[in-house]
């Protein structure tokens, strides 16, 4: 039918427009947070006070001792969840493959609280450094570089929920089937993206002294 | 009822998705703020003609200066580029759009709002002054407590989204929609020159996106990203700002030298010389250009490795350049040649951006640009590569393919008499400059003392850019005399290469009732031929002979939602109107999404 | 029409519910040999291997997170079994965001150690 025709015109490459497009989009967002981590890798140990991300800190002005602000527990859990969170969306995806759709449901609904419970890590950690470490995002370049950094993730993270949000939505609704999967690759592609970039903050950020 | 038949009329305008008419607005707005940043750069001459005026303040003159290179470069260049991406690249490669349309119009809508919001900054006194690469620290809030830089930083991230867009858009669209036939190493020049563009456009933005961002940080909340008080380096933003900023102007030169690529075979009866060569030397200047940028900041104190490493980068891009113009030499050599005026734009480009290039390999010895950095050896030899080089062909471009867009020829004596007025203006501005330079005049500074041997290069500058500006009337009264005959030009009225020829001019909505298969290079000429060389005008169709995408608001309310979303921000970090503005945005994409591209009728 | 083709390519060789827990379990593995390398460097224990990964932890880290990298990439992206063309548009922009993040890193650090921007020696 000329309807379907004009909508899916076959391909010089063979590949669908719309996951070449988010594979393009992907690979600018390497730079964008290459430059992030950059900016974080370059001030590292430039910080002119603390708190400092691994060790204690003495004010010399007051006496004061600041403790260190990571705990990484916390923040290794963070990981595992954001780890888990790409392994369900996959397992959704392949539901939705082969139109079995409570898998497809259960499974992106995980992806999704999985989801928001690195975000509300997140929220927890960021307001914990402010308020009980009194690490702001202007205390220190430190302070700057780290929340300007995992603040941009944390966006990304939190703009991914809301897209897979509404794919769980459209498929709660009996609105997504096999013929639509592509919707919900082009998701997931974005969404192990992010978990990709994480992988790579979490040693660089939190591990590396 | 059907959807498919484009009507007239400003909403059919406002909500198109048709990548010609997209490609006739950005020629339009670019020409619009060409003419802005053309008369920006005659304040400026007005001011510099003699020692010691004062014709402007030294505050008027800083702003002419940052939105002149701001607008020509962001608003002039750049969009023109678009025109021809738009227009050119689905004709070229034997599609019927790009592969997002709707993404098109939305890059569209929001360059054009970003450019008039960034023009807006005059009506309240606040235009960007702080030079079109805006330092740190001058730029801090210490030291630029208006709302200039803040203007400066929205524009360009609103004008960053749109070419980010863009870049993803005509990335899919070349490598996906190519006709049947058209393997890659078959793709016209100019369509692969504006691919190596969009990766460039890709890789490159990101970079300014998080400098400007950080930047808006120690502006607006108070980090130290660029504060040497905090603790931060000023020197980062240079580095952050030129690995962008190096990328940029090879995006500002590429979709030239395609151009120029396009116009120099049709006007030598001949193919180009070295397509394969010629793609991959575009390839490799556009990955080398990632490693040269420190070539701006030879005298920030890097040390002497850097330094070194810089230079010699520096100095092998000019490798791949050369082996260009050797081709474009190549390719006219033995031809038979006809110096229309799309032609002789192209040639004056070889001139020009020779002389641009020249200086350039200059500046890459980093011991003599300590003495040219600064001064206006730098202004000659940028204005010789964009303009003398990007401009040129961009002109020539517009002569070229004026007939396929508007189904009128443009005047051909008065064609001429532009390009004489602008080559003679353009070298009677600019060459005084190399000597102006190297005897020690100063950038950015709104005037000079008597008796310093600059008076007479000045004036020559003067007198030569008032000339250019004449030559631009000559154009625009080309374009209005012209305008008033009938639509009634060629399909190809040059003889062309490629297909956008072979289609009527200009093209039906659907651009090809049926898409050719593709054997060879310069695949039109190569049909041409196998039909014995008589083809006649195409033949015109129903206008709803194909499906077409529906038009749509959507694109554009999300721009406006983002402009929206920067005016909140500049304005004191006003947080409902941001809030608003990103609302707009949130709706925009959600209606956008799930609206249907096509109507079901049919 | 280009799904079908798609799903072509994938039935071939598509990956099972098993290997997905698989590649589920080495990621939990790969992140507790990250934290546990950075526990050892820490407190300096487990005595003359636990000296060479303290010295060594950079790389270990950069080695174990690149793993880690390489497997969600491949597998949960799909890399390993999609287009080729996939991959080159995903593995360029990677190198070129790691060279830059080097080459800053070179500029700055060189610059720390001597020639710092704020103790410049006057020219001549």
């Amino acid at each position: 039918m000329a309807h379907d025709a004009a909508l899916h015109p076959p391909t010089s490459t063979g590949l669908d427009n719309r996951k070449l497009a988010i594979w393009t989009f992907i690979g600018s967002e390497c730079m964008f947070f290459a430059t992030l981590i950059s900016t974080y890798v370059v001030y590292k140990g430039q910080s002119l006070r603390g708190p400092l991300p691994h060790e204690a800190w003495t004010d010399p002005a007051t006496g004061q001792t600041l403790e260190h602000v990571f705990s990484i527990p916390l923040v290794t859990f963070g990981t595992a969840v954001l780890l888990f969170s790409s392994f369900f969306v996959v397992l959704a995806l392949n539901g939705l493959q082969t139109g079995k759709m409570k898998q497809f449901v259960g499974w992106l609904a995980a992806t999704v609280v999985c989801g928001l419970f690195f975000i509300g890590m997140q929220v927890f950690e960021f307001t914990h450094f402010v308020h009980e470490k009194h690490l702001g995002f202007t205390t220190n370049l430190f302070g700057s570089s780290f929340f300007t950094l995992t603040g941009f993730h944390g966006t990304h993270v939190t703009l991914g929920v809301l897209w897979l949000a509404t794919l769980l939505y459209l498929g709660i609704r009996g609105k997504m089937g096999p013929e639509k999967a592509l919707n919900l690759e082009i998701a997931a592609l974005y969404w192990h993206f992010v978990d990709v970039v994480w992988i790579v903050i979490f040693p660089v950020v939190y591990l590396m002294k | 009822m059907s959807h498919t038949h484009e009507s007239t009329g400003i909403k059919s305008w406002l909500t198109t998705v048709d990548h010609k008419r997209i490609g006739i607005m950005y020629g339009a707005s670019a020409f619009l703020f060409f003419l802005i940043g053309g008369l920006e750069a005659l304040l400026i001459r007005w001011q510099l003609r003699m020692p010691d005026q004062t014709f402007l303040t030294p505050e008027m003159y800083n702003q002419l200066f940052t939105m002149h290179g701001t607008s020509m470069i962001f608003l002039g260049v750049m969009p023109f580029s678009a025109m021809f991406f738009n227009y050119l690249i689905p004709l070229q490669v034997g599609a019927r759009d790009v592969a997002f349309p709707r993404l098109n119009a939305f890059s569209f809508w929001t360059f054009l709002l970003g450019g008039l919001f960034l023009n807006a900054s005059f009506l309240v006194n606040a235009a960007p002054n702080a030079g079109w690469f805006g330092y740190a620290n001058l730029t801090s809030k210490q030291f630029s407590p208006g709302l200039n830089t803040d203007f400066w930083v929205a524009g360009l991230q609103i004008l960053g989204i749109a070419s980010l867009a863009a870049a993803v858009n005509f990335t899919v669209t070349i490598l996906n929609m190519r006709a049947t036939g058209m393997k890659m190493l078959r793709v016209p020049m100019f369509s692969w020159m504006s691919l190596i563009t969009q990766v460039l456009l890709l890789l490159s933005f990101p970079v300014i996106t998080v400098a400007l961002v950080m930047l808006m940080f120690d502006r607006m909340f108070g980090t130290s990203f660029f504060n040497p008080a905090g603790g931060g380096d000023p020197v980062l933003w240079q580095h952050l700002f030129w690995v962008f900023g190096h990328p940029e102007v090879y995006i500002l030169i590429l979709p030239a030298f395609g151009i120029v690529s396009e116009i120099l075979p049709v006007f030598s009866r001949k193919p180009l010389f070295g397509y394969t060569a010629m793609v991959f030397s575009g390839c490799f200047i556009a990955f080398l250009g990632f490693g040269v940028w420190s070539h701006h900041m030879f005298a920030v104190g890097m040390g002497p490795v850097a330094d070194t490493v810089f230079s010699l980068m520096t100095m092998l891009i000019a490798i791949p350049t050369g082996v260009k113009i050797f081709n474009w030499i190549g390719t006219i050599w033995g031809g038979s040649i006809s110096l229309k005026s799309p032609m002789l734009f192209a040639l004056g480009f070889i001139a020009m951006f020779i002389i641009g290039g020249l200086s350039g390999v200059m500046h890459s010895v980093a011991p003599a640009d300590l003495q040219q950095t600064d001064s206006y050896f730098v202004v000659a030899h940028f204005h010789y590569v964009l303009f003398g080089g990007a401009i040129f062909s961009l002109v020539g471009g517009a002569y070229f393919w004026w007939p396929k867009m508007f189904g009128r020829m443009l005047d051909e004596t008065l064609g001429k008499l532009h390009f004489w007025l602008m080559m003679i203006g353009f070298n009677l501005t600019f060459f005084p400059m190399h000597m102006l330079g190297l005897h020690g005049m100063p950038r950015r500074v709104y005037t000079y003392a008597d008796k310093m041997g600059f008076n007479e290069g000045n004036l020559l500058a003067t007198i030569g850019a008032l000339t250019i500006a004449v030559s631009f009337l000559v154009f625009i009264w080309n374009i209005i005399k012209t305008w008033r005959g009938p639509a009634n030009a060629p399909a190809d009225p040059w003889n062309g290469a490629t297909l956008e020829w072979s289609i009527p001019s200009p093209p039906q909505h659907f651009n090809f009732a049926e898409v050719p298969t593709v054997e060879s290079r310069d695949a039109w000429w190569h049909i041409k031929r196998a039909k014995g060389g008589n083809v006649g005008e195409p033949k015109r169709y129903a206008e709803d002979a194909v499906l077409m995408p529906n038009p749509s608001w959507w694109p554009m309310i999300t721009s406006i939602g983002i402009i929206i979303f920067f005016v909140g921000l500049v304005f004191h970090v006003n947080l409902p109107v941001i809030l608003l503005g990103a609302g707009v945005v949130l709706l925009g994409i959600f209606k956008w999404a799930f609206e249907p591209p096509f109507s079901e009728a049919h | 029409m280009s799904h079908s083709a798609e799903a072509h390519a994938e039935t071939h060789s598509h990956p099972t519910w098993q290997l997905y827990v698989g590649i589920a379990v080495i990621l939990f593995a790969l992140t507790a040999l990250e934290v546990g390398a950075y526990e050892v460097a820490e407190r300096g224990i487990m005595g003359g291997f636990g000296v060479f990964v303290k010295e060594m932890v950079v790389e270990i880290l950069l080695v174990l997170s690149a793993a880690k990298f390489a497997l969600v990439a491949m597998f949960y992206m799909h890399l390993k079994q999609d287009s080729k063309i996939f991959s080159s548009v995903f593995v360029f922009p990677i190198i070129l965001a790691a060279l830059v993040i080097l080459a800053l890193l070179g500029l700055f650090v060189y610059n720390r150690g001597q020639n710092a921007i704020w103790n410049m020696p006057p020219w001549s």
